[in-house]
């Protein structure tokens, strides 16, 4: 708009101020509607990408807000120590629902027994509400073992495939084809994960459903991306370190150990992180091989060693599928509902803001 | 071009001229045999029939413009090349101490710790100035922690860094300026006692004062090491080397003496380069 002053100008001059006339003769008065619908596309545009963007921060307000405000409520109390201790430190209970000298009673299953055997004779018509009471203390354990046990599993085959890859591996037509097998491990839905490990893990091999078999489905889920995280970190190590090291007549497992792997580690420890919170997020791949609805011992409660792997076990995420899918929705679901996705994002939210704590800090350890 | 690719038989008289140790007999101490070596990376050759003879103790500099193979040279000296894929000696051979580096039946491992190198670009580890130096140490299985004490002092001293650094051992190589940095790699290739040190253009990102530190220290390291020096820096290879070897696309066109070939070169091509016409 400020051009104004040069469209007026005569034409003439040298050839560059000439050509700067003919470029903006069409914006000349007569052509002025033309000029408005530029405007108003511009301001469309402009629009629609900004609310593209902000449609981002009001679904994540929405959805942090909702389950902030609702768990909240199940997760802290309004008296110290103002966190509700028995929902993450008990079993789930069933709740029970009856109404007794006009007052409305809503008890667990303990405090329902305890509370008969104080009104001997009375028979209260009392309707039950599954998981409704109690806690969530299972599955936070059941999750962090399945965490546990199926990173271990893809940081030593995801590391070793990693060094072989980058640091041995020559490029030929096999390694082309690791690599499409890699990119397409990473697409495979996570329920065929679940499906997989159905078939070959629980029924094939027989192991049920189980920690185990939890472990290795997880753990081939998450592979891909420890395995391309883990070769970039490896990359990623400057080449001068390896020649360093090799010209001081280091072996090449030497130079890798002592000299490449270290330095790569930090990397390969944060993107693993990320790894972690998706094995604990995920539903599909243990709700046919690793977890239970409901299960009373603790997973270690076992009768013999052994059969600590073989277990099934309670996790958070499909309890909050059961008790959000599986059972009759009422006003005494919601409490366990929105408690166990608060504690689950929570969980979920410390274990990323770890990665990035680690990877500043190993960053400004270690730069060449 | 033709007549540049027709050099190495005019060169060649000149390498025979060489006090040659004859193969199979038993060499002078550490002394290194090219001969017939052409070298290839796939498909492009990029070293043609280099005969060329490294006597030991003395300081050879390998000179002449970038990409003509020099380095590429070097680096076949202490199978560095294994590590690029493609890269191979498609004949000929390199010999030290008359024994054929390329045989199958040579140990890689025990090869690079008797042929040590220094690089270009300066490469201490992420470690202390101390675990640098004892790296090539453990590395070997040295253990007692006296000798690696004593050692590192000694390459420290010999790579003339020790009074700068004997303070600070167990702070960061990362910390040392560029020249110290170079020094220290040097300092790191001495500790393992290599029979032969290689050096790729060691100043080519150092200043005029670290780089004479370096250039007096490969003088005082000759008396001990056989040294082969990759330089762009003509004046570097008159101060500090004993012969020079001049280097066109791939061809090895003459070696001499270093006063003969900066006072008074064979080939035209030589004096060319010396002089700055080319390169």
């Amino acid at each position: 708009m400020t051009n104004d002053e040069g469209m007026t100008k005569p034409e003439g001059g040298d050839a560059s101020s000439s050509s700067f006339v003919i470029r903006h003769s069409s914006f000349r008065p007569g052509h002025s509607s033309l000029r408005r619908r530029g405007r108003v596309l511009e301001r469309t545009t402009f629009w629609l990408f900004r609310l593209a963007t902000y449609f981002v921060l009001i679904a994540a307000a929405i959805i942090f807000l909702d389950i902030g405000i609702k768990g909240g409520r199940t997760v802290f109390t309004s008296k110290p120590p103002f966190i509700n201790l028995p929902f993450l430190t008990e079993p789930p209970q069933t709740l029970y629902v009856f109404e007794f000298e006009g007052k409305k009673m809503a008890l667990g299953d303990r405090e329902f027994r305890q509370w008969k055997t104080a009104h001997p004779g009375i028979e209260p018509d009392a309707s039950s509400v599954a998981y409704s009471a109690g806690g969530i203390w299972p599955c936070i354990v059941g999750t962090a073992l399945l965490v546990i046990g199926s990173m271990v599993l893809a940081l030593v085959i995801g590391i070793s495939s990693a060094i072989y890859l980058s640091e041995y591996s020559r490029n030929g037509p096999l390694i082309r084809l690791v690599r499409v097998a890699i990119l397409n491990l990473a697409g495979v839905p996570s329920i065929v994960f679940g499906l997989f490990g159905f078939g070959l893990f629980v029924i094939f091999f027989g192991w049920n459903v189980s920690l185990i078999a939890g472990w290795f489905t997880l753990g081939l889920m998450v592979l891909p991306a420890i395995i391309t995280a883990s070769e970039e970190s490896l990359r990623a190590v400057p080449q001068g370190l390896r020649e360093g090291s090799l010209a001081l007549g280091a072996s090449k497992w030497q130079t890798i150990r002592k000299n490449v792997l270290p330095y790569a580690m930090p990397g390969i420890l944060t993107s693993s992180i990320l790894g972690i919170a998706r094995v604990a997020g995920e539903t599909a791949p243990i709700m046919f091989t690793a977890a239970y609805a409901m299960k009373d011992e603790m997973p270690w409660q076992v009768a013999k060693f052994t059969d600590f792997v073989f277990q099934g076990v309670m996790a958070l995420p499909y309890h909050i599928y059961v008790v959000s899918s599986k059972i009759p929705q009422n006003e005494y679901t919601e409490r366990v509902q929105y408690g166990a996705a608060f504690v689950f994002l929570f969980l979920v939210m410390l274990i990323a803001l770890t990665s990035i704590v680690l990877r500043e800090r190993s960053r400004s350890r270690l730069s060449w | 071009m033709v007549s540049l690719l027709e050099m190495p038989e005019t060169a060649s008289p000149l390498t025979m001229n060489e006090p040659a140790s004859s193969p199979g007999a038993p060499a002078d101490h550490a002394s290194i045999e090219i001969a017939n070596l052409d070298f290839a990376y796939g498909n492009h050759e990029v070293l043609h029939n280099i005969n060329l003879n490294i006597p030991p103790r003395a300081v050879t500099a390998f000179i002449g413009p970038s990409g003509c193979g020099k380095t590429t040279l070097l680096r076949c000296l202490n199978r560095m090349n294994d590590l690029i894929d493609g890269a191979r000696i498609t004949r000929g051979a390199i010999r030290i101490e008359g024994v054929d580096i390329n045989e199958p039946g040579v140990d890689v491992v025990d090869l690079r710790r008797r042929v040590g190198m220094v690089f270009q670009k300066s490469n201490p580890f992420p470690k202390s100035i101390y675990d640098n130096v004892a790296y090539g140490l453990r590395i070997a299985g040295v253990t007692r922690r006296s000798l690696i004490d004593e050692a590192v002092e000694k390459s420290l001293r010999s790579a003339a860094l020790w009074d700068e650094v004997k303070d600070r051992l167990h702070v960061s190589g990362y910390g040392l300026s560029g020249g110290q940095q170079q020094r220290l790699c040097i300092a790191r290739a001495l500790a393992v006692e290599p029979e032969i040190v290689l050096m790729d253009e060691p100043c080519s990102a150092l200043d005029p004062i670290a780089t004479a530190k370096v250039e007096e220290l490969i003088r005082q390291l000759k008396t001990q090491y056989t040294i082969v020096i990759v330089t762009h820096n003509m004046q570097q290879a008159g101060r500090c080397s004993d012969r020079t070897a001049f280097f066109y696309l791939g061809n090895l066109i003459e070696v001499d003496d270093t006063t003969k070939i900066f006072s008074n070169p064979a080939q035209r091509q030589t004096e060319e380069y010396i002089t700055g016409r080319f390169g």
